[in-house]
């Protein structure tokens, strides 16, 4: 398949209330495409394998913009950068897991404008697919990288659905963590959705990597007080520090009480199509002190029930490795 | 192999996008705007770039590397991937950094574009961070200098005396396939004054 430098032409609209984005994008349905950064877009459009007819550029749209104090947490507007997620000062003292993973995106330029919203909304990475071939994903009627052959190192551990392409952002595991709630508007409307239940996997949705259908828009996420200054861990393990996507990533989030573990969320990154909550680690170590011997206590525990691949086998003792390290940080 | 590969797809999208084209060219307004939604972008428009303000026409999807080397002739922006994987497109926008390959020309309107060339004085005297990386010999093939050469006068920007790690954080976003990591951040050092 040729690359190209230049995109093909598209209509671009720059509306500056979100009402007329939310006219625009009820109307043009499937063949507009919403852009924030564009960071996750472009690519799309220059490799031709993806050919919207039109852009909606959100970045007009002020209402959409900035990280405020609500009576219950925070709520950052959509469009906020992730440069501006981990330097802005009430993330990183309340929510310092959230600015964390926001620091490890990709590079520098990307984060200064890449935004939150299109973080959580990226497609996978999976690279037969984003080369334009027919798989699952795009409509077709196979998956280039569930074969014996196929380069699958990056690709999942679990609840693969005929795709088994995971979840590429690095913020959605923190979202999950935190308890965020996405607040998906469209015309007319408005639902809350948790991070949670945001994400979907190929069993609900093969071509779609969250709830949100053609037409809503994602206008905030709100971080909830309860896990405000919670003692974190945060790590992404990927091949370079800059650029590269996470082969694993966790985020987990804790609440200790007279050294034990009261309560606790640790979510995996890129080992699923959607983040994935260790619940069955969360549940073992509720009431145990944050150390050594609870981390052997648990050891194997994350990766358990793990489908590899021919390639991702690795990937388990990464998870594995990863619980043991937010227990003993 | 994959249908968009058609010869009717293709049809399709001349007839589309040909007609696209032209109502941005001109027939704009009265009749043709009464039936598309509001906020379409018009094609001329006034760019700031090194502090120069310069009217372009700039199709809807270009990127601001296509309008700055090849409308306005600033080819110290350099191409490297075109995909935001490898920094040589680095210019700034209101002071931070960004890849010129992945901006829409239309995003920075009414914003501030610097690129290389808008370094120098008006006398010619090269900004600190050029002079620096001449003096560390900073650069081996000097295709990736631009691009460095932006990450780092963003960063003394806000960050006038940066630590070699903060140094190396800014510059983290600009590949440079020769490998002369050092010798930039040598150059960065210098243009703080920290190096004597
Ligand atoms: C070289 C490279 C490396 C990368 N590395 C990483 C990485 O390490 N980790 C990582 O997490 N990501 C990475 N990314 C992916 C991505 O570019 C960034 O995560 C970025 O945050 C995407 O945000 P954006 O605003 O630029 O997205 P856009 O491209 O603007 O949007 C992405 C998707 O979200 C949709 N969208 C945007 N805004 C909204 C909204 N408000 N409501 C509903 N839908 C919306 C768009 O329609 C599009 O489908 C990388 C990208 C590149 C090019
Ligand atoms: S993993 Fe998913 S996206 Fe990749 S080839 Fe298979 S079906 Fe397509
Ligand atoms: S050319 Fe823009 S990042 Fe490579
Ligand atoms: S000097 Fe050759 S790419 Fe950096």
């Amino acid at each position: 398949m040729p690359a190209y430098d230049n995109m093909p032409a598209m209509e671009l609209y720059q509306p500056v209330q979100v009402e007329d984005a939310l006219s625009l994008a009820s109307r043009l349905a499937d063949r507009g495409w919403l852009l924030g950064g564009g960071q996750d877009t472009y690519g799309w459009i220059k490799d031709r394998a993806k050919r919207p007819e039109a852009l909606i550029d959100l970045n007009g749209i002020e209402s959409m913009r900035g990280i405020r104090e609500t009576s219950d947490g925070i709520e950052i507007g959509a469009l906020a950068t992730l440069t501006e997620i981990s330097t802005n000062p009430l993330i990183s003292e309340r929510y310092a897991l959230l600015a964390k993973a926001a620091s490890v995106v990709a590079s520098p330029q990307i984060r200064n404008v890449g935004t939150i919203a299109g973080n959580v909304s990226q497609d996978v990475r999976c690279w037969y697919y984003r080369r334009g071939l027919d798989c699952y994903r795009a409509g077709g009627n196979l998956c280039y990288a569930d074969t014996p052959e196929a380069q699958n190192r990056e690709h999942a551990l679990f609840n693969a659905s005929r795709c088994v392409a995971v979840t590429p952002s690095d913020t959605g595991p923190a979202l999950v963590a935190l308890e965020a709630q996405m607040v998906i508007s469209r015309e007319g409307g408005q639902r809350v959705v948790a991070a949670e239940d945001f994400f979907v996997g190929p069993a609900i949705n093969i071509t779609r990597t969250t709830v949100m259908e053609p037409g809503e828009i994602l206008t905030a996420v709100r971080i909830p007080a309860k896990w405000a200054n919670a003692e974190y861990f945060y790590e992404k393990v990927a091949d370079r520090n800059v650029w590269d996507f996470a082969l694993v990533s966790l985020a987990a989030v804790m609440r200790t009480e007279g050294g034990n573990i009261q309560d606790s969320r640790l979510v995996c990154g890129a080992v699923e199509c959607t983040p994935r909550r260790l619940r069955s680690v969360e549940q073992a170590i509720q009431g145990q002190p944050r150390n050594q011997a609870t981390a052997d206590m648990v050891a194997g525990m994350a990766s358990e029930g793990a489908q590899p691949l021919t390639h991702n086998h690795f990937k388990m003792p990464l998870m594995d490795n990863l619980v043991q390290r937010a227990l003993t940080a | 192999m994959t249908p968009k590969l058609t010869r009717r797809r293709f049809i399709k999208s001349v007839i589309f996008f040909g007609a696209a084209a032209s109502s941005g060219a001109g027939f704009y307004l009265a009749s043709a705007a009464a039936q598309r939604p509001a906020g379409g972008v018009e094609r001329l428009v006034s760019l700031n770039v090194n502090g120069r303000t310069r009217r372009v026409d700039v199709m809807p999807q270009e990127t601001l590397a296509h309008t700055l080397r090849y409308k306005l002739g600033l080819t110290g922006t350099k191409l490297g991937c075109n995909r935001g994987e490898c920094g040589a497109c680095t210019v700034t926008v209101d002071d931070v950094t960004n890849y010129a390959c992945s901006t829409l020309t239309h995003s920075v309107k009414g914003r501030q574009v610097v690129t290389v060339e808008g370094l120098r004085a008006a006398d010619g005297t090269l900004h600190a961070v050029q002079q620096a990386f001449i003096d560390e010999l900073s650069p081996q093939c000097g295709f990736c200098t631009p691009g460095q050469i932006m990450s780092a006068v963003a960063l003394l920007k806000t960050n006038p005396r940066p630590t070699r790690e903060e140094a190396r954080q800014a510059l983290s976003g600009n590949l440079c396939r020769c490998g002369a990591y050092d010798h930039y951040l040598n150059g960065v050092m210098r243009a703080s004054g920290q190096l004597s």
